[in-house]
């Protein structure tokens, strides 16, 4: 059985005009340590639907359907159910200057997430903190552990960012456009650790990302989501080569364009 | 944009206000001369001086502000008004902000029929009119500091509780709190550790105009007879003895009112340069 099986998910938003919804019907599977991309363009849906997963979705959002991660409901689950989530899924943001609490301090914040997630006790927390820095390739981690977020740059911060989502030591990871806001070395960079992590974890993966480049470096199969649909999924290998849908074949042309300019 | 954060831009920023930090320093100043002052003199502030009785200031021996009616050394006197006047300010300021920062930040945070209940709770309680609360209160409860305590504190949190509230609302939207909630954290814990430290700053900004505004609260209860009682002063009744001799003794009214004055100013103006400091945008 899949780790996670979404099963015809659709997010709609009270007010908005477009009757289609937000995520309209999304099916998608996830095993155990594969990582799979959701592909697609700026409001394509695919941040909603990690959201959705989640239940973080914005006032006014509502999740139909079904998402079970490990055979457990995840949608309509609220208050204790949802604090559970933080035991099995991670979520790493774009945007981590956003992500990690301003006025506290990386140790702390770190070492908070094994606490709150796993019960672990304080001094084990604060030990295990060192070492996860180390992972995650942070240069002298005694030395960062003590600063502040905006002490450091901004791929470092994806650095700690991902550091704190894996302290809760998850077995699925969400990833949403986790290299976007950095230059293209530190994406480089970004993208090792996380295909490293990942296999070194056993953790599952599901990367959203618009980029195809850092989807097909990642993840073994792909889905192209398009206005909150799922036009194409197939094996990384298969769709780029063999792009079946028109909308996928748009993208691949857009990357190979890209990498020629 | 991140949060304003209490670190050395903001020390800076605020060294750089003068009139702040003079302000500051005069805060301190009479802070200290009303914690020390009153010891250093030497007597009780209902001591009384039969050979000297409603003298001017600077024309006995011992007495540099002259006394009043009863003999009583205007100095000592407002020393130890300013003394408690100050005490039940900060500790009506103290309690507002707890309950305020608290009530707030969880009506903010959990949104929906919790926050509309607690909310509608200030409302109504905004629409109380104040006086007419001490008075019951006082009427219950007898007239001692604590009750006045009690009454200014239970109307400096409402505007507290509404800022918070604010504040929070829009911080619970931020990235980072959902990261905290996927990383396992409840609402208590987030509520403790992520929303409220991120809105300490207009807090501490509020703080210092509510500091001013409990103790023209106190003076004006105690000026109204309901608040401070004899011999204990406060600076509200020692201006209502003055003001009860204002022809014939009018230094009686001029020190307390000059000290009140002077205190609620200097708490406006440290006011002002902490907002100024803590909005970098502004510098």
């Amino acid at each position: 059985m899949a780790l996670l099986s979404i099963r015809d998910l659709a997010v709609r938003f009270a007010g908005a005009p477009d009757a289609a919804g937000a995520v309209a019907g999304v099916s998608l599977e996830v095993d155990a340590g594969e990582c799979v991309a959701l592909v697609g363009e700026s409001g394509s849906g695919k941040s909603q639907l990690l959201l959705a997963c989640l239940g973080l979705l914005a006032a006014g959002g509502r999740a139909s359907g079904s998402a079970r991660f490990d055979g457990r409901e995840l949608l309509g689950a609220d208050g204790a159910a949802a604090r559970q989530r933080g035991r099995g899924i991670g979520l790493v943001f774009q945007d981590a200057t956003g992500s990690l609490t301003p006025h506290r301090r990386i140790g702390t914040l770190l070492a908070e997430v094994a606490v709150a997630a796993r019960g672990c006790p304080a001094a084990q927390a604060r030990q295990e903190v060192g070492h996860m820095l180390e992972r995650v390739r942070l240069p002298d981690p005694a030395r960062w552990s003590r600063a502040y977020p905006h002490e450091l740059s901004g791929g470092m911060r994806q650095r700690v960012a991902l550091a704190a989502a894996l302290m809760a030591r998850p077995r699925l990871l969400f990833a949403d456009e986790p290299t976007t806001a950095l230059d293209p070395t530190v994406q480089a960079g970004v993208i090792a650790l996380l295909d490293e992590l990942r296999q070194d974890t056993g953790m599952a993966v599901l990367l959203v990302t618009h980029d195809l480049g850092v989807a097909a470096a990642l993840a073994s199969r792909i889905a192209v989501l398009r206005a909150g649909r799922i036009v194409e999924s197939a094996a990384t290998a298969t769709l780029l080569r063999n792009p079946r849908h028109p909308y996928s074949a748009e993208l691949l042309a857009a990357l190979a364009g890209g990498a020629c300019a | 944009m991140t949060a304003p954060s209490l670190g050395r831009g903001m020390l800076r920023r605020f060294a750089c206000n003068r009139g702040a930090v003079a302000s500051l320093a005069l805060l301190l100043l009479l802070g200290g001369v009303a914690l020390v002052g009153p010891a250093l003199l030497g007597r009780p502030p209902g001591w009384i001086d039969w050979e000297h009785v409603a003298v001017a200031p600077f024309t006995a021996a011992g007495h540099w502000l002259g006394t009043d009616r009863l003999g009583r050394d205007l100095l000592v006197r407002t020393l130890h008004g300013l003394r408690v006047s100050l005490a039940i300010a900060l500790a009506a300021t103290l309690v507002s902000l707890l309950v305020g920062v608290s009530w707030g930040a969880v009506a903010g945070y959990l949104r929906g029929r919790v926050d509309t209940l607690l909310m509608r709770i200030v409302d109504v309680l905004y629409a109380l009119p104040q006086v007419f609360f001490v008075i019951v209160l006082t009427v219950a409860c007898g007239r001692s500091p604590l009750t006045l305590l009690i009454a200014i504190a239970a109307f400096g949190w409402l505007t507290t509780a509404r800022i918070v509230r604010a504040q929070a609302l829009a911080l619970r939207e931020r990235e980072f709190i959902a990261a905290a909630i996927v990383g396992g954290a409840g609402p208590v814990r987030i509520i403790a550790r992520h929303v409220v430290p991120n809105l300490l700053g207009p807090v501490v900004v509020y703080a210092t105009l509510l500091i001013p505004q409990a103790i023209l609260v106190e003076s004006f209860l105690s000026f109204l007879g309901i608040g401070v009682q004899q011999p204990l002063a406060s600076l509200g009744n020692l201006i209502a003895d003055g003001a009860a001799e204002m022809q014939t003794a009018p230094w009686l009214l001029l020190v307390p009112g000059g000290c009140l004055v002077l205190l609620v100013a200097v708490c406006n103006f440290l006011g002002d340069g902490l907002r100024d400091a803590l909005d970098p945008q502004d510098s």
